[in-house]
């Protein structure tokens, strides 16, 4: 008997300046093998260094964190859960009043905490606890020692990177407003790894713009301003709902390409020097030392890669970016680009460099699409790790794509390093040939 | 609502996962939103397993709570069900789930599966991960060990099951194998391996034993109960843990056997396979006399180590405490017999603030245990779940038997000071390598930023029951003399003893009445 299913084709346009094609887009429904955005609080505590994640869940939300974080032995981490207990839902306690114990006894443990995020969960929005209506209460308890802000990092309303989203979107409102912004301000916008923030820094100045920052801050009261001469470049292709609230605030979208691999990162360049007046002959001749060095770190990899074919399955929304590198600078073939969310207007450029022959997956129904994977036969399969080992047993080559979220991949320095990560798991199997991996000699011992 | 840095135990249908991951023809099928299929990861790269485990989630979405969340269900089910063609098929809800009630054993029912459905009612706000992995072996148990049509004769030969093992379980791979191979040294055969490793199939043959040995009592003591009900099977109290407990095992198994004109005994066997007893008594371990040790994890785990760190290895044994409350009662009286007050929480802070009061100088618990180790600068040892992806070691590491006993000397040792090096630093404080506040010599890349943060703060006035205690700066100096990991105690005791004396200032005097005071 067949499950009930809804997959459907889903026709969508593309434009852009040089050609219009359709692509076909398969929209799934089902099982989903992906984490929920509580996920980000394990890079995001790491970024702003003086914020601290509260989780208003069940001990399934504080298992989930430990269980990714928790190899990491902490002297003082930076995140906890708040955990919901029957009292809570049968109404014997308060639950707001229970939240404010709960802060109020975190706070004495760290004093130094300046910004607390409470984190929305699946269980604490289907009991639609208020949580933003408690942020407030509780800034008015603790400014100006302690911001309180909420956003939801749920698994309902949010895949893995999304919870980065979330976040940054209870940022905005929070970033001081200029009114009158004389000079035009450049926004960066999506978690950097440091190392690369500083890199961007020194590009920007060499084509010419002086005046950017960063968004998230590595400090909470680093907050940069925003106002209508604020324009806004995206690092991530994840942050659909925080681009929305800089647009409300006033900022501009510059649409680019994604800053991975040598064209998308100097498109992405070319695309702010545009909207800043500089021209391209100009950015070409101080980023081409830069696009020389990358395409030559690049090539390295294009020995193990070239020709090969590789599938996407759906994980943090970076994968149509990350596909399109790959064919278009490793000469890779794409079978399939599974993404847990497509956002048309973010991802447009990048879907028009990916050939059309490319299946591009929306959602998933994840037994289907392993039907599907296993039968194109993959040289490289791309994700999860519940994923991984299991299919690396039947003997497929797996890249384990929560590492593209944490590791430097962005910009020219670090393409090399990008096309070496999708590298690793080739040359490695080729290392271990004598070890016959996947063979039922390594399929025995548990 | 309670504040939870770290969770001892995770959630009930996580322990319900581990059943259905440990056996071989069970699918589970959970209600679920998306996101939760985290928990595959504890299988697949904690434990490195090589096939998903056999969990089929509904990853239900916000759009979905509007729609027909019990419809998501039975087609997750009816379609599982044909993919998998498991012998069974457990079903329940996670913490979210459970507040929309959709009533997944129901639903199943309605769907009409050709093999057993088993509702799992795990309630998730109140239990958590051991219970719901007891709770998911018993109904299995229940629901195949009875569908055996003839009573059972009785059984003569020596022959037992062993019940308790499961997926993401501590040493359970290797504490199967041992246990096995003891067994069958002493001439008793095993029936059937549960849940680890067994199908729907072996719980069926599960009467054709003469005994049960439970080897984790956290997840097969209910089960057992009700095999001895059922089938009149006795099953064993003492844990094979350590060479003294493996001694009563042997003793007590023998004795569940009917085994009496053997020529084995367990002083014979221990000798043949410990080598932890004779190493302990080796004048090299002389040092470890009353080393003050803390002792936390589940019940099980906990009991066994202190009797082995006490009558085994010679330490003292200042702290002890549990997270399984099924366990409390034992951790107590056990707690009482050495003069302490047994810890039962399952938080994470209340473990921390015992463990900053009693400065031990060894902690023995779970990976929660480290990150207070780390903090305090303290040496620690894993011995009991929860543990990350390096317990789940390549090498064969048993915790229980003889050859148990061997791992335990080496791992629990392994984080102390050697000895030669603690004589010296005693000596010489100044050497500009091995300073007294460095980190053991042979854990050369450990750092210890935790102790230099801790030295800072000893520079304070302590505030006691009003009185201010002044650390004059001679007496300061002096207690810096102190070796590292006894200087906490010392400081503590000097306190205390300060205090009682209704001191207000510590000069160098009162730290050596003081200590002469507290002399062990």
């Amino acid at each position: 008997m067949a499950i009930k299913f809804d997959s459907f084709e889903n026709k969508s346009t593309t434009n852009n300046d040089k050609n219009s094609i359709t692509k076909h887009i398969l929209k799934e429904k089902g099982q989903r093998e992906v984490f929920c955005g509580l996920t980000g609080i394990v890079w995001l505590h790491r970024k702003i260094q003086d914020a601290f994640f509260l989780v208003v869940g069940s001990r399934t939300c504080a298992h989930l964190i430990q269980s990714a974080a928790g190899v990491m032995i902490f002297a003082e981490p930076r995140f906890a859960t708040a955990i919901i207990d029957d009292k809570d839902l049968a109404g014997l306690a308060d639950a707001n009043e229970e939240l404010d114990k709960v802060v109020s006894q975190l706070l004495d443990r760290r004093p130094d905490i300046k910004l607390l995020f409470l984190v929305g969960s699946c269980p604490s929005e289907v009991i639609k606890l208020d949580l933003s209506n408690a942020a407030d209460r509780l800034c008015k308890k603790y400014l100006p020692e302690v911001k309180v802000l909420n956003y939801s990092g749920s698994g309902i309303e949010t895949t893995f990177t999304q919870g980065e989203d979330a976040c940054l979107r209870s940022l905005v409102p929070e970033m001081p407003k200029v009114d009158n912004q004389l000079y035009k301000k450049l926004l960066i916008v999506g978690t950097l790894a440091d190392v690369i923030e500083d890199q961007f820094s020194r590009l920007f100045k060499k084509i010419g713009i002086e005046n950017f920052a960063f968004f998230p801050p590595r400090v909470s009261s680093n907050l940069p301003e925003i106002g209508s001469n604020t324009v806004f470049l995206l690092a991530q292709p994840f942050l659909a709902e925080t681009a929305l609230e800089l647009e409300k605030a006033g900022a501009k979208h510059i649409p680019a390409m994604f800053p991975f691999g040598v064209e998308g990162s100097y498109d992405w360049f070319l695309s702010a020097a545009t909207e800043f007046g500089v021209s391209e002959s100009k950015v070409k001749a101080q980023l081409e030392p830069y696009t020389n060095r990358a395409k030559h770190a690049v090539d390295k990899s294009l020995s193990l890669l070239k020709g090969k074919s590789i599938f996407f399955f759906p994980d943090s929304q970076l994968e149509i970016p990350l596909a399109r590198f790959l064919q278009n600078e490793l000469g890779m073939e794409l079978l399939e680009v599974g993404t847990p969310y497509i956002h048309k207007k973010h991802i447009d450029k990048e879907l028009s460099k990916i050939s059309n022959s490319t299946q591009i997956s929306e959602g998933q129904d994840v037994e289907k699409q392993l039907d599907r994977c296993t039968n194109s036969k993959p040289d490289l399969i791309v994700c999860g790790l519940g994923l991984a080992n299991p299919l690396e047993a039947q003997g497929f080559t797996t890249k384990w794509a929560i590492e593209l979220v944490f590791s430097p991949i962005h910009g020219f320095d670090q393409a090399g390093d990008l096309a070496e990560l999708f590298a690793r798991p080739l040359n490695r199997r080729d290392k271990l040939q004598e070890l016959n991996p996947g063979s039922q000699f390594v399929g025995d011992m548990q | 609502m309670k504040l939870t840095v770290w969770t001892y135990e995770g959630p009930p249908h996580v322990g319900a996962m581990r059943i259905a991951t440990a056996m071989k023809d069970v699918h589970y099928v959970l209600h679920a939103p998306q996101g939760d299929t985290y928990a595959d990861l504890l299988f697949t790269m904690i434990e490195r397993l090589k096939d998903r485990p056999p969990v089929t989630y509904t990853t239900f979405q916000a759009r979905d709570l509007g729609g027909d969340t019990a419809e998501l269900f039975k087609s997750a089910a009816k379609s599982a069900f044909e993919r998998f063609k498991p012998n069974a098929l457990l079903v329940g809800s996670s913490c979210t789930a459970e507040l929309i009630q959709d009533d997944p054993g129901g639903l199943a029912e309605a769907i009409g599966l050709p093999v057993p459905v088993i509702p799992l009612e795990l309630p998730a706000y109140q239990k958590k991960e051991n219970w719901g992995a007891s709770e998911t072996f018993y109904q299995l148990v229940r629901t195949f060990a009875s569908q055996v049509e003839e009573k059972p004769e009785k059984v003569t030969k020596p022959i037992c099951n062993i019940l308790g093992p499961t997926a993401l379980g501590f040493r359970h791979r290797d504490d199967i194998e041992e246990i096995t191979k003891l067994l069958n040294f002493l001439g008793i055969e095993v029936n059937v391996i549960a849940p680890l490793g067994a199908s729907v199939l072996d719980l069926k043959k599960l009467n054709a034993a003469k005994f049960n040995v439970v080897l984790y009592p956290e997840i097969a003591n209910s089960s057992a109960l009700w095999l001895q009900k059922k089938f009149g099977q006795p099953f064993n109290k003492s844990l094979p843990y350590g060479a003294i407990g493996t001694n009563e095992f042997v003793t007590e198994v023998l004795k569940l056997a009917e085994i009496s004109n053997s020529d084995v005994t367990a002083e014979k066997v221990s000798k043949l396979f410990n080598r932890s007893a004779w190493y302990s008594s080796s004048v090299d371990s002389n040092y470890l006399t009353n080393k003050r040790v803390f002792i936390f994890g589940d019940g099980t785990h906990v009991l066994a180590a202190k009797k082995v760190a006490i009558k085994e290895f010679g330490f003292s044994v200042v702290g002890i405490g549990t997270y399984s409350r099924e366990l409390a009662r034992e951790v107590r009286a056990s707690a009482e017999e050495s003069g302490l007050k047994a810890l039962i929480t399952d938080d994470y802070l209340d473990v921390e603030k015992a463990i900053e009061e009693t400065q031990p100088e060894l902690i023995l618990g779970t990976q929660m245990e480290r990150h207070i180790a780390k903090r305090l600068g303290i040496g620690c040892a894993v011995i009991s779940a929860p543990m990350h992806v390096q317990d789940f070691p390549s090498r064969y590491s048993p915790q229980m038997g003889y050859e148990g006993a061997n791992v335990l000397f080496d791992s629990w040792i392994h984080p102390l000071m050697m000895g030669l090096e603690e004589h010296l630093l005693n000596m010489f404080r100044e050497d500009f390598e091995f300073k007294g506040d460095a980190t053991p010599s042979h854990l050369s890349h450990e750092s210890s930023s935790g102790k230099v943060e801790k030295d800072n703060a000893e520079n304070t006035v302590l505030k006691t029951d009003g009185n201010e205690i002044v650390w004059e700066k001679e007496a300061e100096e002096e207690l810096k003399k102190i070796p590292f990991f006894v200087r906490g105690k010392a400081k503590r005791n000097t306190e205390s003893f300060a205090n009682s004396q209704g001191f207000t200032r510590i000069s160098l005097e009162t730290l050596y009445d003081a200590k002469a005071y507290h002399a062990r």
